[in-house]
């Protein structure tokens, strides 16, 4: 072991000690309980930073710098994909420039979702491929980037691939620094850091994610768990599309029983119409619920599940043959909705497994006339059937489960066992949002993703993940919950200093030994694995960006859980005209500058006529002066007007973008 | 390389017999050759595999987007007689669960 790691795994234990001790002696001797409407969420919120700590903490136990990498075997086959929708064609083209001449021989594709002639004169003239959407997709669910990826797969034929953002220029030597990783065949994903040119050295949007590019990827590779952030990483092929052929298995199999156990009640309902004397159609309802039985029956017992549903829709099929006299009347309506059915398994979400539970649960209770049941019942089974029919490809390797597509695809990776690599050296060049509103909602974007994943695959319960692996994801998710802990943060010391009520019992020496070795040693452990990355930009953005992350939180649950739209918007790669400053924005984060600037006015006073006591208002004076420290960086970014190049200094070093990952 | 056989029986099945290693680039080439045959209207097809001697997850998504052409058009499409190798592919993604091979092409439709 290294001596870094030795002392970097001796500050997490004490780290780790210290916070536990103080934590536990809070809750256990110390929760003002008679004021418990603030005392309960601030000790909450402690043990909430507390767990984030620890998180933190697992990842740099085994912080892996992998330093050089292995020379790069010659004589693969590579593809390099440059995903567009609507950035404009001489930023693509620069980038598209750029990724022809990386040294190790491969081929350049422009993905142009935005399918636009001018896009494809310009690539083509330079001798780069251009790929849009093939004709599958019409009428289909798209799933934005996903989609235009999972397309791009099944039109190439490279065993690796180079995925690039449309900002993001590749230096040559980016293939030759990161294939050679996949000399290890289990090997399927090298992931690059992000960083930004158009970044000041003061980094006011802080776009730039140098904990993040750097430790916490390092700690996550650690315990084989680097993330995949999009951009600026090689993917090896046959890893992608073993996940998409084992994930369609799995939504088929999934699909066809969920369309049996509905055709069931469909059925039902339908027999339940009928006449007393209808003996022809009660005869053909009748035979069609042994059939459903009989699938289901041979389903349970092991039966390849092609053969099951080819037999059933023959056997339905023909029991439709034989009643097509009956009941013509009431058939046209049922038809209107069978006509529905195409959407079924149309959501913006994709996966059948996932979605389409509200749509079965409405086809069961209708009103079905005998002959229209049947109809629904062939349509069922047909639109859960080998095809996948709501999607225009059966195979979709990218997931489609959340608008960041990366981190829930290299989730499913590691649960079939393949592993990836973070390379921490920046060989791409990116442009990074100029404006506040452009950053707001891109950062916007990253964390309802990532929220998204949590309330759809939830990494602490999936199969196939080593308990670390399932604790690293977790603990992304985990970090954007910082928005509710940063209310309480703001209220605490403003309820002391305007009404006088501490949430803890007392702010006695008992209190703060505890305490602050604790914020002491969580804060050396910062410096100590950022190594010189600077990392207060990020500490700042993870409590400034409070409302960013609540609202985050409130629409991917609309959106998972009510199905409600996300509001969802792609990030603008250029910069907006705009004039005055964006101060509505941040109404919120003003709002509690105000309130803490109030709250202090009002303490000094209190002060000044005997009111209070003179170590709990100073010691909330300064926490009101951290937060206002944390908050000042909005009022930076809110006067930031973008980047002027000569305030780019020669030796801007690594540190990188920001991912679908930290607020931090 | 790969070189894929096809034919039409008298019985309207059409057999497709790739020869060789059907991995990411074969794929393609597999895929347009079912496309063809169903857009031709042979929708009942076998796939005799006994003569392929390799096969990736890209080889298996062609499979998989023939067999979904070939349900849309009323047919199927089957597999026969593949090799341990390649039933080693279907067993690494579950496909094993939901396709099962048959043991001889001539009677591959008789189920």
């Amino acid at each position: 072991m290294s001596r870094r790691l030795l002392l970097i795994r001796t500050v997490v234990l004490v780290t780790a000690l210290l916070g536990l001790n103080y934590v536990t002696w809070r809750w256990m001797f110390s929760v003002n309980w008679s004021a418990w409407w603030i005392a309960v969420p601030l000790v909450l919120a402690e043990t909430y930073s507390l767990v984030d700590s620890l998180l933190f903490g697992l990842g740099m136990w085994r912080l892996k710098e992998r330093g050089d990498p292995p020379s790069p075997p010659p004589g693969r086959t590579v593809d390099v994909f440059i995903a567009t929708y609507n950035e404009p064609i001489e930023l693509v083209m620069t980038t598209a420039r750029a990724a022809k001449a990386i040294r190790y021989p491969h081929r350049t594709w422009v993905l142009d979702d935005g399918n636009r002639p001018e896009m494809r004169a310009a690539a083509e003239a330079e001798g780069i491929g251009w790929l849009t959407r093939s004709a599958d997709w019409a009428g289909m669910p798209r799933h934005a980037k996903a989609g235009n990826l999972n397309n791009a797969l099944l039109q190439t034929d490279g065993e690796f691939m180079l995925i690039l953002d449309a900002d993001q220029i590749p230096l040559p030597e980016i293939l030759d620094r990161t294939l050679g990783y996949f000399e290890d065949e289990r090997m399927a994903l090298v992931q690059t850091p992000q960083w930004f040119v158009n970044v000041p050295e003061e980094d006011p949007l802080g776009s730039q994610a140098p904990l993040f590019y750097g430790p916490i990827q390092q700690g996550k590779d650690g315990w084989n768990a680097a993330f995949f952030c999009g951009s600026n990483a090689v993917i090896r092929r046959e890893a992608l599309m073993q996940l998409g052929v084992s994930r369609y298995v799995g939504e088929v199999e999934e699909g066809v029983r969920r369309a049996l156990r509905t055709s069931r009640t469909v059925i039902r309902q339908a027999r339940r119409r009928l006449a007393p004397d209808d003996h022809a159609v009660r005869d053909a309802l009748d035979t069609i619920e042994g059939h459903i039985a009989d699938a289901r029956r041979a389903l349970a017992g092991g039966e390849a599940l092609f053969d099951v549903t080819f037999r059933f829709q023959q056997q339905v099929a023909d029991v439709r043959r034989s009643l097509v006299e009956a009941d013509l009347r009431t058939l046209q309506a049922d038809l209107d909705v069978i006509a529905g059915l195409e959407e079924l398994a149309e959501s913006p979400d994709g996966g059948l497994a996932t979605v389409d539970l509200s749509a079965l649960d409405q086809m069961a209770h209708r009103e079905w006339s005998p002959l229209g049941a049947v109809e629904t019942v062939e349509a069922l089974v047909n639109a859960v059937d080998v095809g996948r029919g709501g999607e225009a490809q059966p195979i979709m390797p990218l997931a489609t489960i959340s608008v960041t597509e990366d981190m829930a695809t290299c989730m499913r990776l590691h649960t079939l066992g393949w592993r990836s690599a973070y390379h921490d050296e920046v060989l791409a060049h990116g442009l990074a949002p100029e404006d506040l509103q452009t950053m707001l909602v891109q950062r916007l974007r990253w964390a309802q993703g990532t929220v998204q994943v949590m309330f759809r695959e939830n990494p602490l319960v999936q199969k196939g993940l080593t308990l670390a692996q399932r604790l690293m994801y977790f603990s992304t998710m985990w970090s954007y919950l910082s928005g509710f802990a940063a209310l309480v943060y703001i209220a605490a010391p403003v309820v002391y200093l305007t009404i006088g009520v501490l949430p803890v019992q007392a702010l006695s020496t008992d209190f703060f030994v505890r305490l602050v070795p604790f914020l002491v040693v969580n804060q050396l452990l910062f410096f100590i694995v950022a190594a010189g990355r600077p990392t207060w930009r990020g500490q700042q953005y993870s409590l400034a960006l409070f409302p960013v992350w609540i609202k985050s939180f409130t629409s991917a649950f609309g959106n998972v859980f009510l199905g409600r739209s996300l509001d969802f918007a792609v990030t603008p790669k250029t910069r907006r005209e705009k004039s005055g400053h964006d101060w509505h924005l941040v109404k919120p984060q003003l709002w509690a500058m105000g309130l803490l600037v109030g709250a202090a006015v009002i303490g000094l006073v209190r002060l000044a006529v005997g009111q209070g006591e003179v170590l709990g208002i100073g010691f909330n004076l300064v926490w009101v002066a951290f937060d206002l420290l944390i908050f000042s960086v909005i009022i930076r970014a809110v006067r930031y007007r973008g980047f002027e190049p000569d305030a780019v200094p020669a030796d801007a070093g690594p540190g990188a973008g920001p991912s679908p990952g930290v607020p931090a | 390389m790969i070189e894929i056989d096809v034919h039409t029986r008298d019985d309207g099945i059409g057999v497709v017999v790739p020869r060789g290693r059907l991995n990411m680039v074969a794929a393609r080439q597999l895929k347009e050759v079912l496309a063809d045959l169903v857009g031709s209207g042979t929708s009942r097809i076998v796939v005799d595999m006994a003569e392929t001697t390799f096969l990736d997850s890209s080889g298996l998504g062609a499979l998989i987007g023939g067999l979904k052409s070939a349900r849309q058009a009323g047919g199927d499409l089957r597999i026969a007689r593949p090799v341990p190798a390649v039933t080693t592919v279907f067993e690494l993604t579950n496909l094993d669960r939901v396709l099962r091979a048959r043991d001889d092409v001539e009677t591959a439709f008789d189920d």
